[in-house]
């Protein structure tokens, strides 16, 4: 049995698809060398069967257009005083903005810098998203 | 000069793909280039004192040389490149400074560029309208205009027809832009002639499934299906797209367009082509009256013509 202390201020991230926790912190940018992680993997979920949890203490600005992308699925909490305050379902998002880059080498985004790289939802069930310049398909998640 | 009542001003606004313009503005368009048509020396002054810029970033000769005359033919003058080594790129400036830099010159520009998307990345840069003269292998929405209005003058309008579009369909962004244009027209069935190879992008594939109006199937066999077709869209197969010499070669002539395969195709109908054609099309097929593609490259001039008096504001009625 793993026990890890609550925290008393930041985000809880829970319902993560098993195996997907690492991208998770990774498409949200945070760095454990700032911040305080709990990690848990492959926990067992009532719902799910199993799961990934992370805890992030003392944080609670985060870019859910990214976390959305990785694992719509996921809920997050904000915690303040060792209590829930909002909670949030995520969902894919419609638009997203300098998450996800295009593969394809003829796309101006390959060469030109400072071009945002700009997605539109294509289809919600395949997570495929369409590049606002070459029109491109890809998945947001592989 | 009064614009008739129901035209469309676009007055301001760029051409980048073929569906920033409306069915309505498209048909205010086709009916300016009708009158150009009708009247060229009508217009011959109507650009004076304007200036239209050609970045041409990738060689080309239709396109370039039929907007250059088109402007000159308005009176207009024109400034640009035809190839990226004779402008600034060559020494490393980005796209987005080059447009800012053309927009302090001219009131138009034309961009021609290798990369997909690279004519929008203009546009968020420039204070100029900006149009989509071809962008890798993604979009080509005037030569869309030149094959709109051949097909509306030799056909007489598009609902309802089956055109058959021939070659390379992946990187053929003459034939992207086509077929999202005529997706908007009621009744319209394509048939896609092309090896595995060179099928149409998932993207124009998906875009067709999800459109409830529009039919089409696919096929590797010209000769299967010509007979079934009101207009025949030729393309070559281009070597500048490959990044394989090997896969070029093996696949350049796969379709060759000759007297013999006219014989089972309708009486009435006709064949496109963008141009340049290399083999795709055996110079045999020029003498029957049914290829129009010559014809094609004509309007283009006009229906740029018209295209650079509306983006500039400058009414034709």
């Amino acid at each position: 049995m793993v026990v890890i202390d609550s925290i008393s201020k930041g985000i809880v991230i829970d319902h993560i698809k098993a195996g997907y926790g690492m991208k998770v912190l990774e498409y949200l940018g945070i760095s454990a060398n700032y911040n305080t992680i709990a990690f848990i993997m492959n926990a067992s979920s009532q719902k799910h069967g199993r799961k990934d949890v992370i805890k992030i203490e003392n944080l609670t600005d985060v870019d859910l257009t990214a976390l959305g992308l990785v694992d719509h699925n996921a809920t997050v909490n904000f915690i303040e005083d060792h209590v829930v305050v909002k909670k949030i379902k995520l969902r894919l998002p419609d638009k997203v903005t300098n998450v996800i880059r295009c593969k394809n080498p003829r796309c101006v985004t390959s060469s030109e810098g400072g071009v945002p790289h700009i997605f539109h939802l294509v289809d919600e069930r395949s997570k495929e998203y369409r590049c606002e310049y070459c029109d491109d398909i890809v998945r947001a998640v592989e | 000069m009064r614009r008739e009542k129901g035209e469309a001003v676009l007055k301001g606004k760029c051409l980048l793909e073929p569906l920033d313009f409306s069915v309505e503005e498209m048909d205010g368009l086709f009916a300016d280039t009708e009158r150009i048509i009708a009247s060229p020396e009508k217009y011959s002054e109507a650009c004076k004192g304007k200036i239209l810029a050609t970045l041409f970033f990738e060689p080309s000769t239709r396109t370039r040389l039929s907007f250059e005359a088109a402007m000159l033919r308005l009176g207009g003058q024109v400034i640009g490149f035809a190839e990226a080594a004779s402008s600034s790129v060559a020494k490393g400036e980005s796209l987005a400074d080059t447009i800012r830099t053309v927009s302090c010159y001219a009131d138009l520009a034309v961009i021609r560029h290798p990369k997909e998307g690279a004519p929008k990345v203009a546009a968020m840069n420039a204070s100029i309208p900006v149009i989509n003269a071809g962008d890798g292998g993604h979009q080509h929405p005037t030569q869309t205009l030149t094959d709109l209005i051949t097909l509306k003058m030799e056909r007489g309008g598009f609902e309802g027809l089956t055109i058959g579009l021939c070659g390379d369909l992946r990187f053929g962004r003459t034939v992207h832009s086509l077929i999202k244009a005529l997706s908007r027209y009621e009744g319209v069935t394509f048939v896609l002639i092309s090896p595995e190879e060179l099928m149409a992008p998932e993207y124009v594939r998906r875009d067709l499934e999800m459109n409830g109006a529009v039919r089409f199937e696919e096929t590797r066999r010209l000769q299967d299906v010509i007979h079934r077709l009101d207009a025949l869209y030729m393309t070559r197969v281009q070597r500048e797209r490959f990044f394989n010499e090997e896969d070029y070669i093996r696949l350049k002539d796969i379709y060759i367009l000759d007297a013999e395969k006219m014989k089972a195709a309708k009486p009435d109908m006709i064949v496109l082509h963008p141009l340049p054609r290399v083999n795709e099309i055996a110079a045999e097929v020029d003498d029957d009256p049914r290829a129009v593609y010559f014809k094609q490259a004509r309007n283009g001039m006009f229906v740029r013509m018209a295209l650079i008096l509306a983006l500039l504001g400058i009414e034709t009625a």
